[in-house]
């Protein structure tokens, strides 16, 4: 047991990737085999989890089970992991979406080695990315979770469907949803593993170290470092390596107009992929700012509040006319992802300006908690979503709004389920979508008053997209080719029971979740 | 201990090739077995020769000197240092692969093993000599042998004009240097070949500027260093899959590896004038190269132009004198050498399947050779710098020594970000072929077409071992890298 | 001087040798069957050896023979050991080369050749130098001519003879005038009296002198007569000119300038320079269109002639060694090439580069030595052409000659291209003949395994070698 303490972060974060090994090497025709390990291999990061969050302390300060390792000394790197508060909520909801995930899977036939072997890897990527506290070990599994993804939504995607790219050539839609997906935030990272660099040489010339990239230590040293750097003023050297950052975890949230990637690759993946997609991976957007850009440049980050507030604004309204203007089930889920992200990105304006002061404090800890919680909230809701998206895409092979009607009859349960699912996702009080929403607007509204009070537009955008898809799918007239659709079965709904559950508890009893990282976020903004 | 370990190496290729030249030419299973023993002693050997390497101690080591020469003061005197070592076992590594993957070379395998060791052994001659007389000895011996391996059993289209072009080409950059060597000796006024000795001589600052870019020009050809790289996609697609191996795997390394000790370490103060403007040549290697390889129908073409664009960053990072930068190239040399023998041996199990390497009738391999195409995406991670895997841990070295060494020059930022684009077309074609080679529609013609053999599987499986190991602990070979660029970097005046 | 003592005879003892055995071989082709001829070739082997160990184990003399005629010096005995190690391996090749008529006179001629050259290794005299060069040249015309019934065998006869003639005249010219001048013969009183010459005259006796052993060396512009005479000539004679000839050239050529024009050390460099340089480019362009092997080879010797040059003309200890070495290393390596050359035409009746396709599959060996040979010449380690071109250039870029060298050096890429494509038809192209083996006699075997293992051993264990030229060079230094 001691060992499992000591070495909590490690183990949650290896083992699925040492899982991912060991299901690559059992035998391909053991599909049921195969599935089974593969969950319970996942649930076993979720037990830890759980360890971590029972024995996490919020009050007390600075990183938590830490675990420190020589890793590659030659550029000043060291396997060095810890979490705060922020940190926990993330890597929780990653434990738990993951196993969920995998249940859902279980309907998939081709190559069922690779694809749970692949998505273990995932995990492991993301994983690491919430419990790294070295610059170079969190670039590591920023892009290491890129391969994975790549192949989910490259060999197990929607098989339908081609695009011209260009002089005619065409090639399916998945493999250019996974090659988008994979160059835009190839070329966002290039320029934070610029930045990273640059922080990293400057900062170890500065100590006499080949290089430095312990996160713990670069809070102390870059933002007050001063001087010139290339012939240029610090200020500047800190302004562009602001922007990198900014870029690279804006593709990643995604920010308008950074989005258009987040569509192709949701509609492209499958089920479980847009469950994890949009359940975790954008949230690593979103923590990158909170970890490393609001902490490392919180002048550059407070100059540029205003622009970062405008343009969470752009996703949610943008992303709910889209959603509005959407046929395809899929597509309409995903473009509620970037409208639902708009309100996380507000809410980190918000800590952002906070950061430059002048602006209440209580005010700013409640949007940014909001924006947290909204980011653990909409991992919920939209790998709900996905999840019955893809219930109903493997019962009816098609995912167009229209060829649907009166499903309510025929699928009671489901009809229940995605109702349910969806009122949460739209913000209905009592479930978990409002308190994150609520706070987002709370304290935003004194800091950003009139693109609050316009992104206002985006929840009834969202309200009115939610509840035409259920007018669509579940009510009128009945078509019927859809008579004898299966109902939900014992493996979906103890995949999707969990979820709903977690909707609800959040909804009636936020505070055990905000406590958790609530500290973590006032320490954050001082 | 006395045992002239890497004499032993060195020439146990050579001794092999001469019995295999002796077999009659119908004894090919014996052939066969004789090259895979005598490659798998010599990996074992470059094994034990890296982890018995004393790391507390550093320096050059299982030193050996003999007279050879005395006339003209040369002497047989080999050693290995932190940059050689590894190299020495990568030539171990590609060899026995190298052997493993050419199993099926059905006409004259006796000729064709003999020749490829008389490669390794040249190989082997360079990365341990510490002679100038020997080095160019052994460079010129590792470079001829590929003319015959790449005219005999290359590619029929191309395989008269590739072997010459790369052969002249070589021979003019090496005889350039040499002339640059022999200028070397007689300024130094020593009377003696041996690199150790000469790296005192404290020759005059006007003729290292003088003669610095001649010599590591010179050994830059085979390095593959822009404008001087054109020799380099021709030769290995023309080449059969274990030339390519060879020859992209390690014999660019022994161009590389020749220009840093002879070139950046006798002549510092050139290197200093000089290398600046060299990294202007090698950021045209690194994206040109990965551009043009996003341009080529021809599977590889694409893998040939990725070496020049991999092997540029070698050179950028010789050219930051700066201790990771170095670190970094030096790592680079090994992670390329793998990833590309791993390529180019994919490449050849495809090309013997399908009998075409025109990508867009490709597709769908990954059903037939499904190892072969994990071993291929792991390559193309290696290859686009994906972090996990040794590629990041040497270009994130290399970039890093960009940045330290910023002061050189004001365009040294520049360089970094530019050629971090490199990254990116690097991603884009390791994504287009891994998609339209293993992925997509397997076409009817090419469906029951036979696996790949457990020899293949073998060699692809230490392969791909060997780049996760490093990319995950890299202080595996980071560490004996480290010592031997701290000399490298105390010649440079630095430290 | 002008004393003489019998000891003076053992001075040239294997000379003496030389003459006996040419007499053995001609008394011994009266005894002999007409269908057994062959075998005097072995007893003119046998013979050379022995002179060759006679002439290895008796001690250099510093001192002048002969009233001054000779001095068989270290130098004189290191080129001499070459000709005789020459002249026993043609004699070799030269039993089972089909279209030569086998008997006395053949090998005595080629042992009066071999006797010229040794003395011209060592003459230190006007008239003796010219006396041995016409010794060697007359039988060499001979040989050359000596497949009367083919008509090329004799056209390179005779344009060798023209040539040959041309060039001995002028240089008789030059001859003459030095021996006007000082009124001696002796190399050291010219060398004394040409001090104080004017400049113009002792430059037009070098010039004329030059033009008598540039023909010999075969280098431009006294090169015309190589390639047809080396096409039409018996290989194997075409072997020994283009080895044991051009080496007794270098031979006279190194002597001439050390103790014969030292008063004009300042001027001949440049001269020698240019000659090298358009030597070794033209040679080595002019090789690559060629499609009969034995015409590239001629080519190409006119090319090494060059590279030889550079050691000449960067004299000194390296210099000469360089040169010594180099023309030891290409011996091994020239001959090992032409007695190749000879099997195959004995077997298929041809030159034609295009008909050593698969040759690799006919006769796996000869192709391996032939590439060994070729790549020596091409200066590939590890051969002994590697090391000695090495020297060579070492040799030029430590007397100053950084462009000479440079231009040799780019020279190497030019040879490399057309030995390779030899190499290239022996091993890549297919041919219907390919289970047709080439004969490979006896006396032919032991030569191509003397050639390989000497071009080998040259170039990985030089030093042995090296060291012992270099005692003997330095003699003329100290």
């Amino acid at each position: 047991m001691d060992f499992i303490h000591t070495h909590l972060l490690t183990l949650i974060l290896f083992i699925p990737l040492v899982g991912a090994g060991l299901i690559a090497l059992l035998p391909r025709e053991q599909g049921k085999l195969i599935k089974w390990a593969a969950l319970l291999i996942s649930l076993l990061p979720l037990a830890l989890s759980i360890v971590m969050v029972v024995n996490f302390r919020p009050e007390a300060p600075g990183f938590q089970f830490p675990d420190q390792a020589l890793w590659f000394p030659q550029i000043g790197s060291s396997y060095h992991v810890g979490v705060d508060g922020i940190s926990v909520a993330m890597v929780l909801l990653t434990t738990l979406l993951t196993p969920l995930a995998l249940l859902i899977s279980f309907s998939i036939e081709e190559d069922v080695r690779a694809f749970f072997a692949l998505f273990l890897m995932l995990e492991g990527g993301m994983l690491g990315v919430f419990v790294s506290l070295d610059l170079i070990l969190f670039f590591l599994f920023w892009e290491i979770g890129l391969v994975p993804m790549y192949f989910l939504i490259n060999r197990w995607g929607s098989k339908k469907g081609e695009r011209e790219i260009w002089a005619g050539i065409k090639v399916p839609s998945r493999t250019y949803a996974a090659f988008k997906f994979m160059i835009y935030t190839m070329v966002g990272s290039l320029g934070l593993l610029l930045a990273i660099q640059v922080i990293g040489v400057v900062a170890g010339a500065a100590q006499n170290e080949p290089a430095m990239f312990d996160i713990v230590r670069l809070y102390e040293f870059w933002p007050n470092f001063t001087g010139t750097l290339f012939g240029l003023p610090i200020s500047t050297i800190k302004t562009i390596g602001f922007w990198l950052f900014a870029i690279a975890f804006s593709v990643k949230v995604p920010v308008w107009p950074f989005h258009t990637w987040l569509p192709d690759a949701h509609t492209e993946a499958p089920t479980a992929g847009s469950m994890i997609l949009a359940g975790v991976l954008l949230k690593l957007g979103a923590y990158g700012f909170l970890r490393l850009v609001l902490p490392l440049f919180p002048d550059q980050a407070a100059a540029a509040a205003g622009v970062f507030a405008v343009l969470g604004l752009a996703a949610a309204v943008v992303g709910g006319l889209a959603a509005l203007g959407q046929d395809d089930f899929k597509r309409l889920v995903a473009y509620s992802s970037v409208g639902h992200m708009g309100f996380v990105v507000l809410g980190i304006a918000v800590a952002a300006k906070a950061m430059g002061g002048g602006v209440d404090a209580a005010d700013a800890v409640i949007a940014t908690n909001g924006a947290v919680l909204q980011m653990f909230n909409h991992g919920l809701s939209a790998a709900a979503m996905f999840a019955l998206v893809g219930m109903v895409y493997e019962r009816a092979h098609t995912r167009d709004l229209k060829a649907f009607g009166g499903l309510g009859v025929v699928v009671p349960a489901y009809g229940g389920v995605l109702l349910f699912c969806t009122l949460a996702s739209l913000g209905l009080p009592g479930l978990n979508g409002f308190v994150s929403e609520f706070m987002v607007f709370r304290g935003a509204w004194p800091v950003f008053t009139l693109v609050t009070a316009l992104a206002t537009l985006g929840l009834i955008f969202t309200a009115a997209y939610l509840l035409w898809t259920i007018q669509k799918v579940l009510l009128g007239p009945l078509n019927e080719t859809w008579r004898d659709m299966k109902e939900i079965n014992a493996r979906e709904a103890v995949a999707i029971v969990p979820l709903m559950a977690l909707m609800l508890l959040i909804g009636v009893w936020p505070s055990w979740l905000i406590n958790i990282f609530n500290a973590a976020v006032m320490r954050l903004l001082g | 201990m006395n045992f002239p370990l890497l004499s032993v190496i060195t020439f146990t290729p050579a001794l092999a090739a001469v019995v295999l030249l002796m077999l009659p030419k119908d004894r090919k299973d014996e052939a066969r077995v004789i090259a895979a023993v005598a490659s798998f002693f010599t990996m074992a050997l470059c094994i034990w020769a890296y982890f018995s390497y004393d790391r507390a101690a550093g320096g050059f080591q299982f030193v050996e000197q003999v007279d050879w020469i005395p006339a003209i003061g040369t002497t047989y005197h080999v050693g290995v240092d932190g940059i050689s070592l590894p190299l020495l076992l990568l030539n171990g590594v590609v060899a026995f692969t190298g052997v493993l993957i050419s199993w099926g070379v059905d006409d004259r395998p006796n000729l064709f093993f003999a020749f490829l060791f008389l490669v390794v052994t040249g190989v082997f001659g360079v990365f341990v000599s510490l002679d100038l007389f020997y080095l160019f000895f052994a460079y010129e011996l590792a470079v001829f042998p590929m003319y015959l391996l790449i005219s005999m059993w290359g590619w029929k289209k191309t395989r008269n004009y590739a072997a010459m072009k790369l052969t002249l080409y070589l021979l003019i950059g090496s005889i350039v240097a040499l002339v640059g060597i022999l200028a070397f000796y007689f300024e130094a006024g020593l009377q003696t070949f041996d690199i150790l000795a000469l790296r005192e001589a404290g020759v005059g600052g006007a003729f290292q500027k003088a003669w610095f870019l001649p010599v590591f020009l010179g050994f830059g050809v085979l390095a593959g260093v822009w404008p001087f790289h054109s020799w380099s996609p021709d030769g290995h697609v023309a080449a059969p899959s274990a030339g390519s191996m060879v020859h992209a795997g390690v014999l660019m390394k022994v161009g590389a590896y020749s220009a840093l000790r002879v070139g950046v370490e006798l002549f510092p103060e050139g290197a200093q004038f000089w290398l600046p403007y060299v990294i202007l040549l090698t950021l045209v290697n690194v994206v040109y190269g990965s551009m043009i390889a996003l341009a080529q129908e021809d599977f590889k073409y694409v893998i040939g132009f990725s070496s020049v664009s991999h092997m540029g960053l070698v050179s950028m990072g010789f050219a930051t004198m700066s201790p990771i930068g170095l670190s970094g190239a030096a790592l680079q040399m090994f992670s390329h050498g793998v990833m590309t023998a791993l390529f180019f041996a994919v490449v050849g199990m495809v090309y013997d399947r399908a009998h075409t390497r025109h990508i867009p009738d490709l597709g769908g391999f990954a059903k037939i050779m499904p190892m072969a195409a994990v071993a291929f995406i792991i390559g193309g991670l290696v290859s686009m710098g994906m972090p996990g895997f040794s590629g990041f841990i040497a270009e994130v070295q290399i970039f890093l020594g960009l940045w330290q060494a910023r002061n050189l020059a004001w365009w040294y930022p520049w360089v970094a970000v530019l050629a971090s684009t490199g990254i990116i077309f690097t991603a884009a074609y390791v994504l287009r072929v891994v998609q339209r080679v293993f992925f997509g529609k397997l076409k009817p013609e090419y469906a029951g077409l036979p696996g790949i053999s457990v020899l293949d599987k073998v060699a692809l499986g230490i392969l791909c071992t060997i780049l996760v190991v490093v990319g995950i602990y890299p202080r595996i070979i980071t560490g004996v890298i480290e010592l031997g660029v701290t000399s490298t970097l105390a010649l440079l005046g630095g430290g | 001087m002008g004393t003489f003592d019998t000891s003076q005879l053992l001075a040239i003892l294997p000379q003496i040798l030389l003459v006996v055995l040419a007499l053995i071989v001609l008394a011994a082709d009266l005894g002999t069957p007409r269908g057994k001829k062959r075998s005097l070739g072995i007893v003119t082997a046998v013979g050379l050896l022995i002179v060759l160990i006679v002439t290895l184990a008796w001690p250099e003399t510093t001192e002048p023979v002969f009233g001054g005629a000779l001095r068989v010096d270290g130098v004189g005995k290191a080129f001499q050991a070459i000709f005789l190690l020459s002249g026993l391996l043609v004699a070799l090749i030269s039993m089972d080369f089909r279209p030569l008529r086998q008997d006395g006179a053949y090998y005595a001629m080629l042992l009066f050749s071999v006797l010229g050259m040794s003395l011209m290794a060592a003459a230190e005299d006007l008239v003796m130098l010219y006396v041995a060069i016409e010794i060697a040249g007359i039988s060499a015309y001979v040989l050359v001519g000596y497949m009367r019934e083919d008509a090329l065998s004799a056209e390179a006869g005779v344009k060798y003879l023209l040539f040959g003639a041309f060039s001995s005249t002028v240089m008789v010219y030059g001859l003459s005038l030095l021996y006007g001048i000082a009124g001696g013969t002796g190399y050291g009183r010219v060398a004394a009296v040409l001090l104080q010459t004017p400049f113009q005259l002792a430059m037009v006796a070098f010039l004329l002198v030059l033009v008598g052993f540039g023909f010999k060396v075969a280098m431009v512009p006294m090169h015309f007569w190589g390639p047809d005479t080396y096409q039409g000539a018996p290989t194997p004679i075409t072997a020994f000119i283009s080895v044991a000839s051009k080496a007794a050239g270098f031979a006279v050529l190194a002597r001439a300038l050390h103790f014969l024009f030292p008063a004009l050390n300042n001027d001949w460099p440049a001269l020698l320079v240019a000659i090298s340089m358009v030597t070794i480019t033209l040679g080595n362009l002019l090789a690559v269109p060629q499609r009969n092997i034995k015409r590239m080879l001629a080519y190409s010797s006119i090319a090494q002639a060059g590279y030889v040059l550079i050691g000449i003309t960067a004299g000194g200890v390296a210099g000469i060694t360089a040169v010594i070495f180099y023309l030891l290393v290409y011996a091994v390596t020239n001959i090992g090439a032409f007695s190749i050359v000879s099997m195959v035409a004995s077997h298929i009746d041809s030159d034609d580069i295009q008909d050593y396709a698969a040759l690799s599959r006919r006769s796996p060996a000869l192709a391996l030595a032939m590439m060994v040979a070729l790549l020596s010449l091409a200066g590939v380690p590890p051969s002994g052409g590697f090391v000695g071109k090495l020297f060579l250039f070492a040799a030029g870029i430590k007397a100053g000659l950084v462009p000479l060298v440079v231009v040799a050096v780019l020279n190497v890429i030019v040879a490399l291209y057309y030995y390779l494509n030899v190499v290239k038809v022996m091993y890549t192209v297919r041919s219907e003949h390919e289970e047709d083996a080439i004969a490979v006699p006896a006396p032919s075997r032991l030569v191509l395994v003397l050639s390989v293992t000497g071009v080998l051993l040259l170039g990985i264990l030089a030093a042995p070698c090296y060291n012992v030229m270099s005692n003997w060079v330095t003699g003329w230094f100290s």
